[in-house]
């Protein structure tokens, strides 16, 4: 897969720079492409700080150039003069780093900005599970360190991990959007942690609760009563912003939802 | 699978030609009816199976006729004698006397064998959270009644409630599963249950930077009972406790 969308975006890139009549910047190109809706753009004056990129020169072979390919920079001649096999290079080598450096920029105020508003558009998907009625993800890695594992989605209602629904995400290494990006990003903005839902299901037959399951359950509502006794004590207000939802009508309102 | 629809749609549109399907292969076989198994026709023939459906489905009658292939005939009485039922009305009560009859059917042996084959080959999909390792999962109703609620899976490694992840079986009615299938499911190959047990039972914190969040935070960690066993001892005998009720809480505790 990752062969194809690479002569494509040779395709692209060659047109692009060949026309005269408008040339299309690398990093939109990058961001056009299909599955690559997870990332934003990052501001070609942090691509250029040198400060931004400390210990990311090893990370690919030829840094300079490839940090002026992906800031459109790098002269025509030298891409014409250049080999298919090296242009290949470079530009996976420019993937790559356009990557690691997304990992950094969105941590930063601006570049939380950028994903707020991703978030806000649920570009990431939202969460699968039942009781989190739709809550949109946040995207996270396992790992900093690229070509380990695939990118997960983060749900700050059930504060759980999902793998993205789509294969073409599935594809996507964690590590460009670092460890820390969702407690990042909601210790920033404190009003988008969502309140969270205490109902949850427990498997009936003929309406009677399953007696393993439903012991279980309650022993996890304990655990939830527990905290929530430690958290009141300790003086956290838990009726705002990362308190418990309640009520008990959600899947009604759920389905109402759904048929808008 | 295609070749399945194609041929479906062709008998629907050229019925009097002579191409004859049988309905209940082709409803199971049509897109987004994969969570559907195939109901034998002597199950739906016996008519202790059938109690109570004929006051919940309208045009019962001709609806179990079409299910069961039995049309051609009944279709040149009816046109000499009553005015005509259309055609669309009565496959859309053929498909719900099929759902309710499934969901009763699935909670019994054969039922319940034919849905694990499925089960086996993922056909309901698997779970989207990320510690459960792609566990399958099993279709599920929230109401009994048809019209209140579309299907649900339910993960029998993380104990939850998710939505299906192709918009195609969004719109699947949750009482063509019913609300027992998953519950006697378990109960009838206790083996999956064993193998859920031993499982790891990872759960996610959220870091920055490597340090957790604080709990006392907005963005502290709220949900983690959520994912909770009882390992320790002391766990141990509070689940004990819980065998019929939620013990009170102790004043600081």
């Amino acid at each position: 897969m990752g062969d194809i969308n690479m002569t494509e975006s040779h395709d692209g890139a060659l047109e692009g720079s060949g026309s005269s009549e408008y040339v299309e910047f690398w990093i939109d190109l990058f961001l056009g492409r299909k599955g690559h809706e997870y990332f934003c753009d990052i501001d070609m004056d942090y691509i250029t700080d040198r400060f931004n990129l400390i210990n990311l020169q090893k990370s690919v072979n030829k840094f300079t150039q490839v940090i002026q390919y992906i800031v459109d920079e790098l002269d025509d001649s030298v891409l014409e003069q250049m080999p298919t096999s090296r242009l290949e290079q470079l530009e996976s080598d420019a993937r790559k780093l356009y990557g690691l450096i997304h990992a950094r920029f969105i941590i930063t105020v601006k570049g939380l900005q950028k994903m707020l508003q991703k978030y806000r558009n649920a570009d990431f998907g939202r969460c699968p599970r039942v009781y989190c009625k739709f809550q949109p993800l946040l995207p996270v890695g396992l790992h900093d360190s690229p070509g380990i594992d695939c990118v997960k989605l983060y749900c700050p209602c059930c504060e759980d991990l999902y793998i993205p629904k789509s294969s073409r995400h599935n594809s996507i290494d964690g590590a460009f959007f670092g460890t820390s990006f969702p407690g990042m990003f909601l210790q920033a903005f404190p009003e988008m942690v969502p309140t969270h839902p205490v109902k949850r299901y427990v498997p009936k037959i003929f309406g009677f609760e399953l007696h393993k399951q439903a012991q279980l359950a309650r022993w996890q509502e304990l655990q939830r009563l527990k905290l929530e006794n430690k958290l009141t004590t300790k003086g956290v207000d838990l009726a705002g912003n990362g308190g418990y939802t309640r009520g008990s009508s959600r899947e009604d309102s759920l389905d109402g939802e759904m048929s808008r | 699978m295609g070749e399945y629809i194609g041929d479906n749609s062709r008998s629907r549109s050229s019925d009097e030609s002579g191409t004859y399907d049988e309905w209940i292969p082709s409803f199971c076989a049509r897109f987004g009816h994969e969570y559907f198994c195939q109901v034998p026709t002597d199950f739906i023939e016996d008519d202790f199976n059938m109690t109570g459906l004929a006051q919940e489905v309208a045009h019962y009658r001709k609806a179990l006729d079409l299910v069961l292939d039995l049309e051609a005939m009944s279709e040149e009485e009816e046109a000499e004698k009553e005015q005509p039922v259309s055609r669309s009305i009565v496959e859309h009560a053929a498909e719900q006397l099929y759902g309710l009859v499934h969901a009763r059917f699935i909670l019994t042996k054969p039922g319940l064998q034919a849905m694990a084959e499925k089960f086996d080959h993922k056909e309901f999909g698997t779970c989207p959270r990320y510690y459960c390792g792609g566990m399958q999962m099993l279709p599920c109703g929230v109401s009994d009644s048809v019209g209140k609620n579309s299907v649900r899976l339910y993960c029998p490694s993380c104990h939850d409630l998710y939505l299906p992840q192709s918009s195609r079986h969004l719109s699947l009615e949750g009482a063509y599963w019913g609300t027992s299938f998953p519950g006697v499911f378990l109960k009838h190959f206790k083996e999956l249950e064993e193998y859920v047990d031993r499982k790891a039972k990872d759960t996610y914190q959220l870091r920055v930077f490597g340090f957790r969040v604080n709990d006392e935070a907005a963005s502290g960690a709220r949900m983690r009972w959520l994912r909770q066993y009882p390992i320790s001892e002391e766990d141990q005998r509070e689940w004990q406790q819980c065998e019929f009720h939620i013990p009170p809480l102790q004043r600081g505790a």
